[in-house]
């Protein structure tokens, strides 16, 4: 029964992988029949905006509709999947890089649900947040997989479910946050102007970022004190400089270096940007290669 | 963070500072220009930014604070450069100078930053709004109309929708001016949290010069622990001001360890029962009454402000040795997991003959015991283990006889013999067998040597940290400080209420302004535009 379960679990999730690899297909064919917005015309991506022009309704529209209800299908599967691990395991399904990023992964398109449903004009980007999204959770099936399974003692807690969650969901978080910072640059940036024009205006990415930013830095500032918290019982002391701790308080100071960019003249924008893009990359890097090369204490988390 | 209104970088420049002006005050000059420069918002990024990159290679290379092993490894493997590296701290980057002088300076650019704002926020707390601007159409949000109703009853109308706001009225012409400000704890909340790391700062320095941790390994089966001194210890690691002298002493005893395996040989759960006296117990010289305590992973004992915790598990084989003239002697002795998945272990059990009075006679009829334990053993010749439990245990020894080498000095290792004893010849091999618990084998002299069973160790760390209390204190201000920062918005909001010439109709006009920075305060300021405006006896102006 249980292993079924675990098997329906890893099916949902490749069918959720799939769905988001169609729905990316969806917003590349919007992304290429858009034609280049005009200013004005920005902010009037909502569903009932512009009632009479609902019928005339453009190709490069009802794809990224299409585009976004798949996203939304494909996220009811992915959560799907991670309850069902976790009922199969009989466990909170966060125990393994598989686990923790498919958590990732989902936070990250709820995220942008959320993103798409307060600001509409910002679906153009939603090729280039599902793209790190569908990476992932290639990683994670293919190099990463682990089976339903208990996990060693240090692992029982319920900080575990604590500590992990939130970092999941802050991680998520950033990675919009940090693709909205990266398109914003680009958006910027004389390169490619015939790609960059369709995405949607500078301000909007910029705010896109910085909002997002405030929610996820005290969350994951939350989850890196759980994480002492659980280390004060399991190891021994509340912080020790673990490779994984040290990329985290990397990350912690980069995104409050963020922050104050964004309270410093001439700062605010560019630099702004470019530091949200630096504390992503720590982020990523914190999750593969200190897991998976640097031997710690968070290594029991990786791949045998 | 978000510190939207931080010294915007004040340039350092002073008119008269370049004219020729006694030495005294170009020092002074120098001084506060230094202390602005280490106080903008700039060098806190610029050290932000440095506190990162400095981490980083405490996470890349191999740190002395978390294995000593890779570290020599590393000096293995990079001869040409790791001598460098290690003389410019590398290895110990948080001890190392370069690191500390980063974050004090941070702290120090902080503490500049953040206590006169201090000061400047408890003024404006005590202060009133400020006055009305003479054209609010100028602000940002702004609304006007005329309303039905006398200018007592319309500034009752602004009171009443105001409330919770802090106001301020005066009188301006024939009418007056409501002045009002509303989210003082966003300011507040980041100074919280400025003050907080200071205070975190301060709480992990105290536990890193009061505080002290040691490792023991303690038989299960009754083996006991106190905390009297370092010696007990099998490893300690002391605090900048801890000697060692003065340790909490209290005791622990381990009644019994238990260790459960999944079938894939995964370690499911450790459990020991632990018994416990306070150093208070001690004291009042309670020394029969036990407290007990389940000793688990995640689960430490939590006594007189110091943690016990188990951190790993072995085995000790237990020996009967029976000299040829009839004596016993039993040992057991700690070996050491060679293979943390099955946990096959290594190790050598010493005995000294008895009753030997002859020194030289007595060193060289020593006995170790040394080779390697499988608790699930695969069978056959060669001793390997298959399975972490103790579920079919053996033993594959050699027995060494001779010099152990036990009294040249030298600080020797528990789990092996002195191999330099054997290259001389000291210490010859007698025996090679493989054993199963209550087998025996028998030496040329007539000894025979038992393998009588198998006890389970446990891996204690007892740890002390004086700040850790403090330190958590501090995270959870942190964290409410930097809450309040980033969700409240810190706006003003005024109106401007004039009678009409017959006094029967006022004229209000409003006035919005947000003070932080992607305030979002447009919608609060249309609903309260709405609630004081849209009124069916109100005449819409603009």
């Amino acid at each position: 029964m249980l292993a079924e379960l675990a098997t329906y679990s890893d099916r949902l999730f490749v069918a959720a992988a799939g769905i988001y690899a169609l729905a990316m297909v969806l917003h590349a064919v919007e992304f290429a029949a858009a034609r280049a917005k005009t200013p004005e015309l920005v902010g009037a991506g909502g569903p009932d905006a512009e009632p009479e022009a609902a019928p005339t309704r453009s190709r490069a529209d009802r794809f990224g509709r299409m585009a976004v209800a798949l996203v939304v299908l494909a996220a009811l599967l992915h959560a799907a999947s991670i309850v069902a691990r976790g009922v199969a395991a009989q466990r909170w399904p966060l125990g393994n890089m598989y686990e923790f990023i498919a958590g990732i992964c989902l936070a990250a398109v709820v995220t942008w649900l959320v993103v798409l449903r307060r600001t509409p004009a910002s679906r153009p980007a939603g090729l280039f947040v599902l793209l790190p999204v569908l990476i992932l959770m290639l990683l994670a099936d293919s190099v990463l997989y682990a089976p339903a399974g208990p996990v060693v003692p240090p692992l029982r807690s319920y900080w575990m479910s604590i500590h992990v969650s939130t970092i999941s969901i802050s991680s998520g978080l950033l990675l919009v946050a940090g693709v909205a910072s990266l398109l914003y640059l680009l958006r910027r940036s004389a390169l490619l102007p015939a790609v960059t024009e369709k995405l949607p205006v500078a301000d909007t990415l910029d705010r896109l970022a910085y909002r997002i930013t405030i929610v996820a830095f005290p969350l994951f500032t939350f989850a890196i004190i759980t994480g002492a918290i659980w280390a004060e019982a399991a190891w021994g002391r509340f912080w020790g400089w673990d490779p994984k701790e040290t990329v985290s308080f990397v990350s912690w100071v980069i995104y409050a270096a963020y922050l104050h960019a964004r309270a410093t003249a001439g700062w605010r924008t560019g630099r702004a940007a470019w530091i949200n893009a630096a504390g992503f990359a720590t982020m990523i890097f914190n999750l593969f290669f200190i897991n998976m090369v640097v031997a710690g204490l968070h290594s029991y988390a990786g791949v045998g | 963070m978000v510190t939207p209104t931080r010294t915007p970088t004040r340039e350092p420049s002073d008119p008269g500072a370049r004219a020729p002006r006694p030495l005294l005050a170009a020092v002074g000059a120098l001084l506060r220009n230094g202390w602005r420069g280490l106080t903008s918002m700039r060098t806190a990024l610029v050290l932000l930014f440095l506190l990162a990159l400095a981490a980083l290679p405490g996470a890349l290379l191999p740190q002395r604070s978390l294995n000593q092993d890779l570290v020599d490894q590393y000096f293995a493997d990079y001869p040409w450069l790791a001598p460098t590296l290690d003389r410019l701290g590398f290895f110990d980057v948080f001890a190392a100078p370069w690191f500390a002088a980063i974050y004090l300076l941070l702290m120090v650019s902080l503490i500049g930053c953040v206590l006169p704002r201090t000061v400047e926020h408890f003024h404006t707390l005590r202060g009133e709004p400020v006055v009305t601007p003479r054209n609010l159409a100028r602000m940002p949000h702004h609304g006007r109309a005329t309303l039905d109703v006398g200018l007592d009853e319309a500034t009752d109308l602004v009171r009443a929708r105001l409330r919770g706001w802090r106001r301020a009225e005066r009188a301006d012409g024939a009418g007056r001016t409501v002045s009002a400000e509303k989210g003082y704890l966003r300011e507040a909340g980041n100074l919280v949290f400025h003050l907080s790391l200071i205070g975190l700062l301060l709480g992990f320095a105290g536990g890193k010069l009061f505080g002290y941790e040691g490792q023991v390994i303690v038989m299960s089966g009754g083996g006991q622990f106190c905390n009297t001194g370092i010696l007990g210890y099998d490893s300690f690691r002391a605090g900048l001001r801890v000697d060692g002298t003065g340790l909490t002493p209290f005791c622990v005893r381990l009644d019994d360890f238990e260790a459960d395996f999944l079938p894939n040989g995964q370690p499911d759960s450790f459990r020991g029962t632990l018994s416990y006296q306070s150093a208070e117990d001690v004291k009042a010289g309670r020394v029969d009454e036990w407290r007990t305590h389940q000793l688990e992973v995640n689960h430490p004992l939590r006594v007189d402000g110091h943690r016990v915790y188990l951190l790993g598990h072995g085995y000790a084989p237990r020996f009967t040795v029976t000299f040829p003239d009839g004596q016993q002697r039993t040992e057991q002795i700690q070996w050491r997991p060679v293979d943390q998945a099955t946990l096959l272990s290594e190790g050598a059990t010493k005995f000294e003959p008895p009753g030997v009075t002859d020194e030289e006679e007595r060193r060289n009829s020593q006995l170790a015991i040394t080779g390697l334990f499988a608790p699930t053993s695969s069978g056959g010749p060669v001793v390997t283990s298959v399975f972490p439990g103790l579920l079919a245990p053996e033993v594959a020894v050699d027995v060494l006889r001779g010099d152990l080498g036990l009294d040249d000095g030298r600080g020797q290792s528990i789990f092996q013999v002195d191999q330099r004893m054997v290259e001389s010849g000291e210490l010859v091999r007698v025996a090679r067998e493989n054993l199963v618990p209550g087998e025996s084998l028998t030496l040329d002299d007539g000894t025979v040597i038992r393998f009588d069973g198998v006890e389970d160790w446990a891996y204690l760390q007892v740890s002390y940290d004086p700040g850790q209390h403090a330190v958590l204190v501090f995270a959870v201000l942190l964290l409410a400080g930097l809450g309040l920062s980033l969700s409240i918005r810190r706006r003003r909001f005024w109106a401007r209420l004039t009678p009409t010439d017959d006094g029967a109709r006022t004229v209000v006009e409003l006035g919005g302004l947000a003070r932080t920075d992607r305030a979002g305060y447009g919608e609060e300021f249309d609903r309260m535009r709405a609630d004081l405006l849209d009124r069916p006896t109100t005449r819409e102006e603009s």
